[in-house]
């Protein structure tokens, strides 16, 4: 196998575990839009058009209550504010690609492609193949949640079961974090963005999550400045 | 009509905030300060994402017995931490959650 598909497919591997927790959200998220008064073919193109769950889920409300065109806009937008933390996460690590590839590989900067990718991106600095497990982490997401949100337009709500299995999504996301938990500056910041987390989580559009976690990064930074410099 | 437009709006919106640092890289200098953040990114980030999910029913925080998405969540951050493998950190953690919602 070459270098490529090695890396393409070291991150498919990586996030096909999170599909368990992407089924049945794609799923829930094709009945809700439908609920809303959301034509079927629209339903199914927002997924590739916008390609952002908790946007997706928040367009369907607001457009159940009839909000006001720009005000829909302005909350998707709002609620990805934390995917510009994984782009300049991974900006160093895309320097030399060609602009097709950038602009590729940001359409499919999801929560669960970053997570995906990153514990192998941390690992090997500098791998002329980062772009290759990136994308792999992408495409799997992006398929996936192509063919949930079909299923749940054209099967709807005749699907059974509650087995908690989008559960999946934050036990993956613990798999990947808790590993990354090397230091105590690590751990610290770990703590103070999770209750903070948990503290702002009233905050509307998922602010919180990103205050939480820019508070946490403030934090990291200044004691760097005066101990290691 | 007006929803394909608010469609394509957010989606070009949301495609915006995540090109945004990747098609600046090069292009400018980031202070240090930020730099110095970039490491630290995946651990704030994911950690914010999950833990209003463990400790948060329904928007109240329960720190009860009966919260099984808490205690389900300490397994598996007990397995990530023991083993560092992700098929047994959510093998671990579903175990927990449907030993805790049978018993319950």
């Amino acid at each position: 196998m070459s270098e490529r598909s090695e890396a393409f497919w070291l991150g498919v591997r990586a996030l096909l575990p999170m599909h368990l927790g992407v089924m049945p959200f794609g799923i829930i998220y094709g009945i809700v839009a439908l609920q809303s008064g959301i034509p079927p073919l629209a339903a199914v193109m927002m997924s590739s058009i916008v390609f952002a769950g908790s946007s997706q889920f928040l367009l369907a409300q607001l457009a159940a209550a009839g909000a006001p065109a720009l005000l829909m806009v302005g909350a998707a937008g709002v609620v990805n504010l934390r995917h510009a933390l994984y782009s300049a996460s991974v900006a160093p690590m895309l320097k030399q690609l060609p602009r097709r590839w950038k602009l590729l590989l940001a359409y499919l900067l999801t929560d669960e492609a970053y997570a995906a990718a990153i514990p192998h991106l941390l690992a090997s600095p500098g791998s002329p193949m980062a772009h290759w497990i990136l994308f792999g982490a992408g495409f799997a997401l992006w398929a996936g949640w192509q063919i949930a949100t079909l299923a749940g337009v054209v099967l709807g709500a005749r699907l059974p079961g509650n087995l908690s299995l989008d559960f999946a999504l934050p036990l993956t996301f613990i798999a990947i974090v808790v590993p990354l938990l090397t230091d105590r500056r690590r751990i610290a910041v770990a703590l103070v963005s999770g209750a903070l987390a948990v503290i702002l989580a009233g905050l509307p559009y998922k602010l919180g999550l990103f205050c939480a976690a820019l508070a946490a990064l403030a934090l990291a930074a200044v004691p760097a400045r005066k101990g290691s410099q | 009509m007006s929803l394909w437009l608010v469609m394509f709006a957010a989606g070009l919106l949301t495609f915006a905030i995540r090109l945004s640092f990747i098609a600046l890289e090069g292009r400018y200098q980031p202070p240090s300060w930020f730099v110095a953040w970039l490491p630290f990114v995946p651990i704030a980030a994911l950690t914010a994402l999950v833990t209003p999910d463990l400790l948060l029913v329904a928007g109240e925080l329960r720190l009860g017995l009966d919260n099984a998405r808490l205690w389900a969540g300490l397994v598996a951050i007990g397995v990530a931490a023991w083993r560092k493998n992700v098929l047994l950190t959510i093998g671990g953690g579903f175990a927990a959650l449907w030993a805790i919602q049978l018993s319950g």
